[in-house]
């Protein structure tokens, strides 16, 4: 009897080892599933006001930095609190200094709920934007992001960025609080979720998913690939006017 | 000390440390599918470990074959703990699979991606100890 048991023992622990860790796994990914939602999950209200100026918002245009005619376009879903957008922020803005006029950038909010002030910087940056200093309060919320990540209330130190890019700080708060920005910031969450974005950086050159892309030489290599490839279809589209 | 008793400690050992790296593989599996970037906190590390190409084959997950790797380690040096010889022989092989494995992994790591994810380090870490332990542990005959 002693024997028999013995036998099974090792079987039993390793039977015991398998269940626990698909078990465990699974009730991991349960939680992380629920941590990560998409932009309309985050603790933002969205009211029926929201759902109404959808349509509207969505025609608003992007937030982009080059000319309008660039052959290659990096768009970026981003959060700003995430610390790998940060990094790849600065890679972004060495890249534009590199390609110059053949390159434009484009920003979309993906707030993760997992980050505590994502959404506030998100609808901080959008804030900005209607004074038409986005892209300066994009750069600051990532160089400053070390500080106020770590900040319990980060209104104050946004309300001070605010203050130091010149805006009229009393309607950058208004405007923080407005369903216009809301509604904007759960659109690109959810353009970001449709286009299969699931973490941040994503980042799409010309409209193809980049991956791996937080060095340099990695965007170097598919905005090379992108230019081309321009440069291939005009040729052959040339070719075919002949 | 006999040899048949380093055996099994040194056996039991390379089952601990097989549990460890099924838990780290298993967590990096499940980060993989939920797409969790701040697994580690370092800037672009996991991220770009996890995110790359090389974080799955054919759809599935590295980290998740390491997980299997770790069970068939775990399972096969539990076995041996119990005295099943041919458990020995298998736990060898897996081990091998993964130091191979391991190191294409740790030169993805230092020279294409350029970044380390201090989680898949730590499984390296796990498997080199678990070759030592094979290599360390005395032959039946």
């Amino acid at each position: 009897m002693m024997s028999l048991s013995k036998r099974y023992l090792p079987f039993i622990i390793i039977a015991t080892v398998a269940a626990l860790t698909v078990g465990a796994g699974v009730m991991l990914y349960r939680a992380k599933q629920r941590a990560i939602p998409t932009a309309r999950t985050t603790s933002m209200p969205v009211d029926k006001t929201i759902s109404e100026t959808a349509d509207k918002t969505k025609e608003t245009a992007a937030h982009v930095r080059g000319e309008a005619d660039a052959p290659v376009t990096l768009e970026e879903f981003g959060d700003f609190q995430c610390p790998s957008c940060a990094t790849v922020s600065g890679v972004i803005s060495k890249l534009e200094q590199e390609y110059g006029p053949r390159l434009r950038v484009v920003f979309r909010q993906f707030p993760l709920a997992m980050h505590p002030h994502a959404l506030e910087a998100a609808l901080a940056a959008e804030a900005a934007g209607l004074q038409g200093r986005f892209w300066e309060m994009h750069d600051m919320l990532y160089q400053y992001q070390s500080v106020w990540s770590k900040a319990s209330n980060v209104r104050p130190l946004f309300d001070a960025y605010a203050g130091a890019l010149h805006l009229n700080v009393e309607r950058f708060r208004e405007d923080s609080n407005s369903n216009e920005v809301k509604t904007r910031v759960v659109l690109e969450g959810e353009d970001g979720v449709s286009r299969g974005v699931k973490n941040t950086p994503t980042l799409f050159v010309n409209g193809q998913v980049v991956r791996a892309a937080f060095t340099a030489e990695r965007l170097r290599e598919a905005i090379d690939a992108a230019l081309i490839g321009q440069k291939s279809s005009n040729n052959s589209t040339k070719g075919g006017h002949k | 000390m006999t040899a048949a008793r380093f055996q099994i400690i040194l056996s039991a050992i390379a089952a601990v440390i097989s549990l460890a790296g099924l838990a780290d593989a298993t967590y990096l599996t499940v980060a993989h599918l939920t797409g969790d970037d701040l697994v580690c906190g370092s800037p672009g590390g996991c991220s770009a470990v996890l995110g790359s190409v090389y974080a799955s084959v054919a759809g599935i997950p590295t980290a998740a074959f390491g997980a299997l790797a770790y069970f068939v380690a775990f399972s096969s040096a539990t076995l041996a703990v119990f005295g099943y010889a041919r458990a020995r022989t298998l736990l060898m092989l897996v081990v091998m699979a993964m130091f191979g494995a391991t190191l294409w992994l740790l030169y993805v790591q230092a020279f294409i991606l350029h970044a380390f994810c201090p989680f898949c380090l730590l499984s390296a870490a796990l498997t080199f100890l678990l070759a030592g332990i094979v290599v360390a542990t005395p032959s039946s005959d």
